[in-house]
């Protein structure tokens, strides 16, 4: 007799449902250790060392694809929690596009 | 320049329009036009109160000061907010399970609803939001100071102290007015949210407008001001690791774990979809409002006067170009900065004090009254008056805190440092959160000591100090220690010198915060309502509902009503109680108090005040019927007796379908069986009638004589023959009638498998001798000694063969006889090249007068092979048919050694059903 209700293999649907949240949850990793990189460079004056201008230029450039993988991730997700949260105040035609 | 009389007209006049928007929201809230209020977009501005007036001024200030540091504040919640469907989601969702008034609540609320928690967060909280709401003091007045000027224009410039009591003052007004009209926490504040949304846009607009200006209206685009950047003091400036690390960590912790924030995010939070947006749409508006930081602070560098504070760049960069509308704006925006993270704050903070301190405080001394009056019952009056009192007074409270903070701290110091002390003072709140999300061990007392412990050492190690050497802790202490105990100084505990402050306090109060709460959730024994709550929240996305808190009822449901009406007000309760008991199908006010009724009824009343709070208020009712540990083994036994009685079902259901699937197949094979006796009986009486009726006819014809002797002696031929195969037919019959009872006597003896076998082909030419068949043998391998009744094993060759020879349809019709030796088993093949048996005739060959093609071409009867295999079920064999040789193939095999033939009387009394 199988432990739990849940099924051991899924659709394909339902299957890549499951891995864009194993993505949303690596996300948050990704960018912890993107944004830790600097510490690693070496100071302005030294040889080799990367300017604050251009340690400006990376943070900002990897903070703006973080937030558009968040909003890839998100479009995805959305439904996914749509199944399981309450259904929406009945009245009144949906005024939202999404 | 901008006159200050219309700086305070444009105040004022903005404040105006947040008023009439908070109204404006909340009447539609009312009517019910609740979908634009409750959007994505409205939920992610509101979120953007983690923006206040120190991000507004303070991180252009903090970025000419420490260069780059500036992004980890805004980095750290980025993070936080992509790892939503980690954390934040799993929190939303706790939070309207129970119904979660604020971050206290939460805590007391895991850890098994305790007031004592409650109380420790409410006052970690409150302690933390102090010098927070000081700095938003302190910018909304240092910059109408930036505008008042030097010398006093028209009505006098007002002293800095008159300035920021007004501020305090306008904001306690306001957020008293908007964010104590609805009692119900989980009813949302829709006035106040969408005046914050409405301050979101603000804000984002000036700044970027300021931003904007500086980067192609004061510098020449971006190329100059990466050129300027380089140029500037704050190229010198040298990551320091730990700062930008710990800083990134404490901002994300600080998102989790502020008042003002927890509000917005989890109890202002209308649908969990919202999160999804907010999830990329507030980092990307941390990302704009952090954009032009670093623009703002060069070309302030290098464009204002040495000894400017770069505070105020936002401020006074439009000011010195001349540019006194962006300027208001960016006033505007600072000032809505402020006003929203005031209201908001204010708002969390005075709920978690009116349920968490006073209400349990007014309970209590209710008690005692009413035990001193010898009162048996205890009845509730009218809570409501009592907590918007409460919370009125702990907004003005919590605003004059901050007043005084300073009032006291003097005002001085940079902006993100006073932010950073309240950071630190939050992230106590971290480790007792993520435990009790995460982990069902996590216990009260856990919790308790690491909090305890925690705020402690941030006491003592940074809000202390941040008053100033000297304040209000001794120069000599600061310098020596307590009682010269080295170790114990507060910026160098247990030694560890030479640290950034903010880092050291940060590190040792979360560290002994951390270390307390897991150790002492591993020692102690959680009670039975913190187990229930653990298990609610850890699994809050695989239950269904809520666990209960309670295992009987019993209570008056008339009582409950008065006090019910007391909480949430007159109507609310009467509606909730009415729809309660119409789900327990009862008409009128008042349901049965079941647990179930006193479960929906706590979580409604914590709604409002909270789940300690409603605990307790419940608990006077159903005094003893909280649940005990023997309940919730009671009900884990409950569940796994469940468990187990399925398994027997479901095993005792697999046993069902075998013997049903038994039952139908013996039952098709009856229902055979039966067919086959009807044909059995129609096929002789068929087989006896024919000759029969010739012997019949002929008899006649000679009984009336005149016969030539030659037709005689022919008819008399025909008589006898016909006579003859009656005669073998009853033979045939009687024979297959001895060899089914097993009373047939075998001789057995040894024989040679060879000669047997072409002793039955000599026998068998004779039928259809007409066919000339290739017979295929292999000599050499037949040679083998048999231990059998040859005869009768003869008879079963020569009935195969024969067979072959009748049915077999090929052209050129073979017959492939293979002899070996497997194990004690010799097996014979007989196979021919012809169209075989069909699947669905195979188990029926074997049968008594199974006849697959037309009787009139095979001309027998039908019992040969029934014959056969009762013949070779006595000789301890078997024959079967052989299906996929390419044709019909019959194997007959027999035992090697002479074996006893099996008792067949016996086999008949066990009554095993012919295989």
């Amino acid at each position: 007799m199988p432990q739990s209700q849940r099924p051991l293999f899924l659709a394909r649907r339902s299957y890549r449902r499951r891995r864009m949240m194993d993505a949303a949850r690596l996300l948050p990793v990704f960018g912890a250790l993107a944004l830790m990189l600097p510490i690693l460079w070496r100071a302005p004056g030294a040889a080799g060392g990367r300017s604050t201008a251009t340690g400006t230029v990376y943070v900002f450039v990897v903070w703006a694809l973080l937030i558009g993988l968040a909003f890839v991730l998100a479009r995805r997700l959305r439904p996914a929690i749509g199944d399981e949260a309450d259904p929406p105040e009945p009245a009144g035609p949906t005024l939202r596009g999404d | 320049m901008v006159p200050f009389n219309l700086l305070v007209a444009a105040c004022l006049a903005y404040v105006c329009l947040l008023f009439v928007v908070a109204f404006w929201a909340d009447g539609a809230a009312r009517r019910g036009q609740v979908r634009w209020l409750r959007s994505p977009l409205v939920y992610t501005l509101s979120l953007s109160i983690y923006c206040t007036a120190w991000t507004f001024y303070g991180a252009v200030g903090y970025a000419a000061r420490s260069g780059l540091e500036f992004a980890t504040i805004y980095l750290g919640p980025t993070l936080v907010l992509i790892g939503w469907w980690w954390l934040l989601r799993k929190l939303v969702r706790i939070g309207r399970m129970q119904r979660v008034t604020s971050i206290a609540d939460l805590i007391s609320s895991r850890f098994g609803k305790s007031n004592l928690l409650g109380v420790i967060v409410t006052a970690i909280c409150v302690v933390a939001a102090t010098p927070y709401i000081a700095l938003q003091l302190q910018s909304v007045t240092l910059s109408f100071n930036v505008f008042a000027g030097p010398l006093p224009t028209g009505w006098g410039l007002p002293d800095r102290g008159a300035t920021v009591l007004w501020v305090a003052g306008g904001l306690a007004l306001f957020t008293i007015l908007f964010g104590t009209r609805n009692l119900d926490a989980n009813e949302r504040h829709e006035g106040i949210v969408t005046a914050i949304a409405l301050e979101a846009v603000v804000k984002l607009v000036a700044l970027v407008a300021v931003g904007v200006f500086t980067v192609w209206g004061v510098a020449g685009g971006v190329a100059d001001i990466l050129d300027r950047i380089a140029d500037s003091p704050i190229a010198d400036w040298q990551m320091a690791p730990g700062r930008w690390t710990g800083l990134m960590f404490l901002a994300g912790a600080a998102v989790l774990t502020l008042p003002r924030m927890f509000q917005v995010m989890v109890v202002e939070n209308s649908d969990e979809r919202h999160l999804a947006t907010a999830s990329w749409a507030f980092p990307l508006y941390l990302l704009l409002m952090s954009l032009f930081v670093v623009p703002i602070a060069v070309v302030g560098l290098a464009v204002l006067p040495a000894g400017s504070n770069p505070d105020l760049f936002v401020l006074t960069l439009p000011l010195a170009q001349q540019q006194g509308a962006l300027a208001m704006l960016a006033f505007l925006g600072g000032f809505s900065s402020a006003t929203s993270m005031v209201i908001v704050e204010a708002i969390a903070l005075a709920t978690m004090v009116s349920n968490h301190v006073v209400l349990p405080l007014w309970l209590r001394l209710r008690r005692r009254q009413q035990q001193e009056a010898g009162q048996g019952m205890v009845v509730t009056g009218d809570l409501r008056g009592l907590v918007l009192l409460s919370r009125r007074l702990s907004i003005a409270g919590v605003l004059a805190l901050g007043y005084a903070y300073y009032s006291v701290s003097g005002g001085s110091g940079a902006l993100a440092a006073i932010g950073l002390i309240s950071f630190v003072g939050v992230a106590q709140i971290l480790p007792a959160m993520l435990g009790g999300l995460f982990w069902r061990g996590a216990t009260r007392a856990g919790a308790a000591a690491g909090l305890v412990a925690g705020f402690a050492v941030w006491l003592y190690a940074l809000f202390l100090p941040s008053f100033g050497s000297g304040n209000l802790m001794p120069e000599a202490l600061m310098q020596a220690g307590p009682w010269g105990i080295a170790w114990l100084r507060p910026q160098a505990l247990f030694g560890l010198e030479g640290l950034d402050p903010l880092l050291h306090a940060a590190f040792w109060s979360l560290a002994l915060n951390a270390g307390l709460f897991c150790a002492v959730s591993l020692v102690t024994f959680p009670a039975p309502m913190e187990r229930l709550q653990g298990l609610a929240f850890v699994n809050v996305f695989e239950q269904a509902g809520p666990a209960r808190g309670w295992t009987r009822g019993g209570a008056e449901a008339e009582d409950l009503l008065a006090m019910a009406q007391g909480v949430i007000g007159a109507e609310e309760a009467q509606d909730f109680f009415q729809a309660q008991a119409a789900a327990q199908g009862k008409a009128g006010f008042l349901p049965d108090t079941t647990p179930d009724f006193f479960a929906a009824l706590e979580r409604r009343l914590a709604g409002s005040v909270g789940a300690a709070t409603a605990h307790a208020m419940i608990a006077q009712f159903a005094a003893g019927a909280a649940v005990s540990v023997q309940d919730l083994m009671a009900v884990a036994s409950e569940a796994q007796q469940i468990l187990e009685y399925s398994t027997q079902l479901e095993a005792k259901s697999e046993e069902l379908a075998r013997t049903a699937r038994a039952l139908s197949e013996a039952n098709d094979k009856l229902r055979a069986l039966s067919v086959q006796k009807d044909a059995f009986l129609s096929q002789i009486s068929h087989e006896l009638r024919t000759p029969m009726t010739s012997i019949r006819a002929f008899s006649e014809i000679l009984m009336e004589g005149g016969l030539e002797p030659p037709d005689l002696a022919r008819y008399a031929g025909i008589i006898h023959d016909e006579a003859i195969r009656l005669t073998r037919l009853l033979d045939d019959l009687l024979d297959l009638s001895v060899l089914e009872n097993g009373r047939v006597r075998l001789s057995v003896r040894p024989a040679n498998l060879h000669d047997l076998i072409d002793r039955a082909l000599r026998a068998a030419g004779s039928t259809r001798a007409d066919r000339s068949f290739t017979i295929h043998r292999d000599a050499a391998a037949e040679h083998m000694p048999v231990f059998t009744d040859a005869d009768r094993l003869v008879q079963v060759f020569i009935n195969v063969i024969s067979n072959a020879r009748k049915y077999c349809d090929a052209a050129r019709p073979e017959l492939t006889i293979r002899t070996r030796r497997r194990d004690s088993r010799i097996e014979v093949d007989f196979i021919d090249n012809g169209s075989g048996i069909p699947a669905a005739a195979q188990a029926l060959i074997f049968e008594k007068f199974a006849r697959l093609t037309d009787q009139t071409r095979a001309g027998g009867a039908g019992l040969g092979l029934a014959i056969c295999r009762e013949i070779m079920e006595n000789l301890g064999g078997a024959i079967t048919y052989l299906p996929g040789q390419g044709g019909a193939a019959f194997r007959v095999s027999l035992p090697a050694r002479p074996v006893v033939p099996p008792s067949r009387g016996a086999e008949a009394d066990a009554g095993a059903a012919p295989a």
